[in-house]
């Protein structure tokens, strides 16, 4: 058993191996157990300092980090893209070596550009965690995904996860592809042809435009949001037309086995992927994977900052 | 590898520990018990057992994971985390007298881990510690109230606690480290 990730910093779930990702994942359970106390807080992270630099909008992934960061007791520090020099022109490269001259350990970073987080890798001394890069990856959400789906299947492997909506401009899907097949599950991708990557079957999964055969006896099924600010062209006639094609209905959901999980990584257009009775109902674990996601970020916080040991001192 | 504690002997001393705290504390109310882990969770089960055939009552019984309270953590420059496994105290632990338990107390520094970890939990009215084997060589002032046996050791020693739900064997061995 390992108790060490490689790489100092977390890029994607393309850079982990399975032995990396259930490391994080059993981490990540002694940690939720933190939440659940009166006192949500240890010393882990005493001293350590953690800079969250979003260009991005995000509530959920950088909320999350921030708790997860304050529960170990890390000192965390929130850039706003909006009043920060980057209004003036500043590169991302140097707002981060600005931001590393004040010597902080890890900087959580999310950026509208894929790349971002492997640019700062190589420039920073800090360990770079990837909260979402441009239509790359977002490995933090497809940990917290995996570790829900584990949590009630108890495994991963042998399932079918059926991946449903915008799949070109998703960089949850990417993660989730990576990490799902390296653990074992049967992969189903779904959306209309305009959205299906070209070449995704290079990642050894299924991809179909027709959502009864994505959603036959699927152990579960994970919504993508039509991502409305990303479509520039037209790729399909309306959001209407999208729900009654795509849309994920409790008549649609008949065919999936007794015990399907519904999940989604947010934010949810209801009426568009999802109908609100679906979202709301008892298969439904949206907001079990925000929980998680708490956990998961703690324990990929705690892993990396330990740092990993110099390849030529081991 | 000299056996300093055989599985009689080691069943013996968790008996003779389960007799001390019912004498101590007369009798068990509002005892509750908390291992470390991993070994002084076994140990808290057996003695919850012991407790339960000497009279009658059922002890709570919890896991306590110190990785996160560790003084030397995030100390070395680089170097792998220690593993972090789950916590597990299914009680309140306000007002309760608090047996701690762990399979040996050597620096204290543990035990100091544990104590800081426990109070995040709440405030028992006592903490009582148990050790199976106190091998000396304290670097901070804190004393086991209950020893299952004082082993004296040398610092280039290690004692190794075996037992079975873990190791599959009852034991306790001393070896030479680097051995």
């Amino acid at each position: 058993m390992i108790n060490t990730l490689r790489h100092k910093d977390l890029l994607g779930i393309a850079e982990l191996t399975p032995e990396e990702i259930a490391l994080v994942l059993d981490t990540a359970e002694a940690m939720k157990e933190i939440g659940s106390r009166t006192v949500k807080k240890v010393p882990a992270l005493r001293g350590k300092t953690v800079v969250n630099l979003f260009f991005e909008p995000s509530t959920r992934t950088r909320t999350s980090f921030e708790i997860a960061e304050k529960r170990l007791s890390a000192d965390t520090l929130n850039v706003a893209i909006g009043t920060s020099s980057v209004v003036k022109g500043e590169t991302l490269a140097d707002t981060a070596l600005n931001l590393e001259a004040m010597n902080p350990d890890m900087i959580v970073l999310r950026h509208s550009s894929s790349g971002a987080c492997h640019l700062l890798s190589r420039i920073c001394r800090s360990a770079i965690i990837n909260a979402g890069d441009g239509m790359h990856e977002h490995p933090t959400q497809a940990l917290l995904d995996a570790f829900t789906i584990r949590e009630k299947k108890g495994t991963l492997g042998g399932l079918k996860v059926a991946i449903i909506g915008d799949l070109v401009h998703s960089r949850v899907l990417r993660s989730n592809i990576h990490l799902l097949t390296k653990m074992g599950a049967d992969v189903w991708v779904c959306g209309p042809p305009t959205l299906i990557p070209t070449d995704v079957n290079r990642f050894g999964v299924h991809a179909t435009s027709v959502i009864q055969d994505a959603v036959r006896d699927a152990d579960v099924i994970m919504l993508l949001r039509i991502q409305l600010e990303r479509m520039e062209g037209a790729y399909f006639p309306s959001l209407r037309e999208y729900f009654n094609v795509f849309g994920m209905t409790e008549e649609r959901l008949r065919a999936a086995k007794p015990d399907v999980m519904i999940m989604h990584p947010g934010p949810m257009n209801r009426g568009v992927e999802i109908s609100s009775e679906v979202a709301d109902g008892p298969y439904s674990v949206i907001l079990e994977q925000v929980s998680n996601g708490v956990a998961v970020r703690m324990a990929v916080l705690y892993l990396l900052a330990g740092g990993v040991e110099h390849e030529e001192a081991a | 590898m000299p056996v300093v504690m055989d599985a009689d002997r080691i069943g013996r001393t968790l008996t003779r520990i389960a007799h001390e705290i019912v004498e101590r504390n007369k009798g068990v109310e509002d005892l509750a018990l908390v291992g470390v882990r991993t070994r002084g969770v076994h140990i808290a089960r057996r003695l919850a057992r012991s407790l339960r055939e000497i009279t009658g009552e059922e002890i709570p019984t919890g896991a306590l994971d110190i990785t996160l309270y560790r003084d030397d953590l995030m100390r070395q420059a680089v170097g792998p985390q220690p593993l972090v496994r789950r916590t597990e105290i299914p009680f309140s632990i306000d007002n309760r007298k608090i047996l701690l338990v762990d399979d040996v107390l050597y620096t204290g520094r543990t035990t100091r881990a544990a104590l800081d970890a426990l109070i995040d939990f709440g405030r028992p009215k006592a903490i009582q510690l148990i050790v199976l084997v106190d091998r000396g060589h304290r670097e901070l002032p804190i004393k086991a109230d209950y020893v299952g046996k004082n082993l004296p050791t040398a610092t280039d020693e290690s004692v190794q606690v075996r037992l079975q739900e873990s190791d599959g064997t009852d034991e306790v061995v001393v070896q030479q480290e680097g051995r």
